[in-house]
């Protein structure tokens, strides 16, 4: 219980809850919206579906590490490509991952670019099991495209809404290998600038194989796990219920 | 005609902006491959092609680094555990599914309920363990959390579940053994379940990285996400962009290749358990 106690006092443990809440709340909702965004546009084309799907899909198979060290290069104050084409654009350059202030969002910016595609195929898949006859008895009806969105699509895709926003949430609570390779340097360890990005994992990691503190990361890790279970179960409550259509 | 006309203009607005999309999503891939062709002096200022083609980058990954041998051990993880998953994942999951015996319901929500806790609240008692029975830093205490594993196992019982029992019968009354059965009658009928999870677990296997490195401490035990991530921050110093561009890029293109030609049956494989899961 000591550990606990320590752990409620401990500034950097509520920064690092407080950034994992935000990296859950800033990427779920956009990966998802994008995600939902291009599986319409590519169910309403005919050629090349199969090229989008393939590439839109790609970052999701590929090496955390590897990708986050390349968006590392891209950020780089100095040589990276971002300050370049903003240079373009005349903006000011940006420290990107070196200021505290903007290094979170950039990390997001990563998850969501990763986690796109994923969520693309999963709404691929739940477009296609939509009954067609809906639309066309709608269209008799006189419904507009606007509308057969709101009132057909979304309400008959609840099922994979859950489903994604659940296991997207899950994987964001765990975030850790992305913060990992584009925060820690030989000097300094994985959360910086000043704790900006510092994660529930990440928190638990240092402590743990850093500090070598085990019995302190595990009472952290019994904080991440709560969490997990309170999502858990949430969308069993969330599934159960049963939908009329 | 009309009507047809406006949609077509609209067919391509929506080629035009997928078309963005698809260069945003593509281009940390070509700018990594573009960085890895560069000499170290083309990383003092910003260029966008490499001043001359260099493949200092790559001489150095194979003369210097024991990249070669990450690679290896890549590849022997990830093809051991797979396989391990498919026989064991599947077999659990055909008993399971198929066999009444007491208990067996309450062992089935055992294992489900492990799905529920998470990797990163593992890792601390996996290392204790690991410590008091010598596993760290071998190929065994890497794999041996991934070797049966809780999400496999529901995945294959709900899909042997579908397997009608008439099917099993009829190979009985014919005097065919039970592992027989399971062999040549129940394994053949959940062959897209069967890739899906030897593609999710290679997967993931191929690109893990909290439990690998923690494990390992050996340069030679390294994967390559462990590798390129502890080379990258520690082992050279100040940072060589080539160098860490042209491991990145011996790490993904493989991997997109492999994808480009299992393309249909990876992407449907995920879909799969992402549905069913």
């Amino acid at each position: 219980m000591e550990n606990y106690q320590q752990l409620f006092k401990d500034e950097v443990f509520w920064k690092s809850v407080w950034n994992t809440c935000k990296y859950v709340i800033i990427t779920v909702p956009i990966q998802m919206a994008l995600g939902l965004l291009i599986a319409l546009a590519l169910e309403r084309i005919q050629h090349f579906r199969w090229f989008y799907r393939m590439i839109y899909f790609l970052p999701y198979i590929t090496s955390v590490i590897a990708v986050s060290w390349v968006w590392r290069l891209m950020f780089e104050p100095s040589v990276g490509f971002f300050n370049e084409l903003i240079g373009w654009f005349g903006l000011p350059s940006q420290k990107w991952l070196s200021d505290p202030k903007l290094a979170l969002f950039c990390i997001c910016a990563v998850m969501i670019w990763q986690a796109m595609g994923f969520s693309m195929l999963i709404f691929m898949a739940g477009l296609q099991g939509i009954p067609k006859q809906l639309y066309e008895a709608a269209q008799i009806d006189g419904a507009g495209r606007w509308k057969m969105f709101w009132k057909i699509t979304l309400p008959l895709l609840n099922p994979t809404i859950v489903f994604l926003a659940v296991t997207g949430v899950i994987s964001a609570l765990q975030t850790f290998a992305q913060i990992q390779s584009l925060t820690a340097s030989s000097g300094a360890s994985a959360g910086g600038p000043l704790n900006s990005t510092v994660s529930i994992v990440v928190y638990m990691y240092q402590n743990a194989f850093s500090e070598f503190n085990m019995e302190y990361a595990s009472a952290v890790a019994v904080v991440l796990f709560i969490f997990i279970l309170l999502v858990t179960l949430l969308q069993m409550k969330v599934l159960n219920k049963s939908y009329e259509y | 005609m009309l009507k047809k006309k406006k949609v077509n203009g609209f067919d391509y607005l929506i080629h035009l902006v997928l078309l963005a999309g698809v260069i945003i999503v593509a281009f940390p891939f070509i700018w990594m491959i573009l960085s890895s062709l560069k000499s170290l002096p083309d990383f003092y200022s910003f260029s966008f092609w490499p001043s001359k083609l260099d493949f200092s980058g790559y001489k150095y990954i194979f003369e210097e680094t024991d990249f070669l041998q990450w690679y290896i051990n890549s590849i022997i993880i990830g093809a051991i555990v797979t396989l391990s998953c498919l026989v064991f994942n599947s077999l659990i999951g055909y008993t399971l599914a198929k066999y009444k015996f007491v208990g067996g319901k309450t062992i089935f929500i055992l294992i489900l309920s492990t799905l529920m806790i998470p990797t990163e609240m593992l890792v601390i008692p996996w290392y204790v363990m690991g410590t008091k029975v010598n596993l760290i830093d071998s190929y065994l205490g890497i794999m041996f959390p991934g070797l049966i594993e809780a999400f496999g196992i529901f995945l294959m019982r709900q899909f042997m579940l579908g397997i009608p029992d008439d099917l099993l019968d009829a190979a009985r009354i014919d005097g065919m053994g039970e592992l027989k059965i399971f062999w040549r009658i129940a394994l053949p009928q959940v062959k897209p379940a069967l890739s899906a999870l030897g593609i999710i677990t290679f997967l993931g296997n191929w690109n893990a990285y909290l439990w690998p490195v923690i494990v390992i401490s050996s340069d030679k035990m390294r994967t390559i996400p462990v590798g390129i991530s502890l080379y990258a921050t520690g082992d050279s110093g100040g940072i060589q962009w080539n160098t860490i561009m042209g491991m990145s890029t011996l790490a993904i293109i493989p991997m997109i290749i492999v994808f480009l030609i299992f393309q249909r049956r990876i992407v449907e494989g995920i879909a799969l358990t992402g549905v069913k899961g």
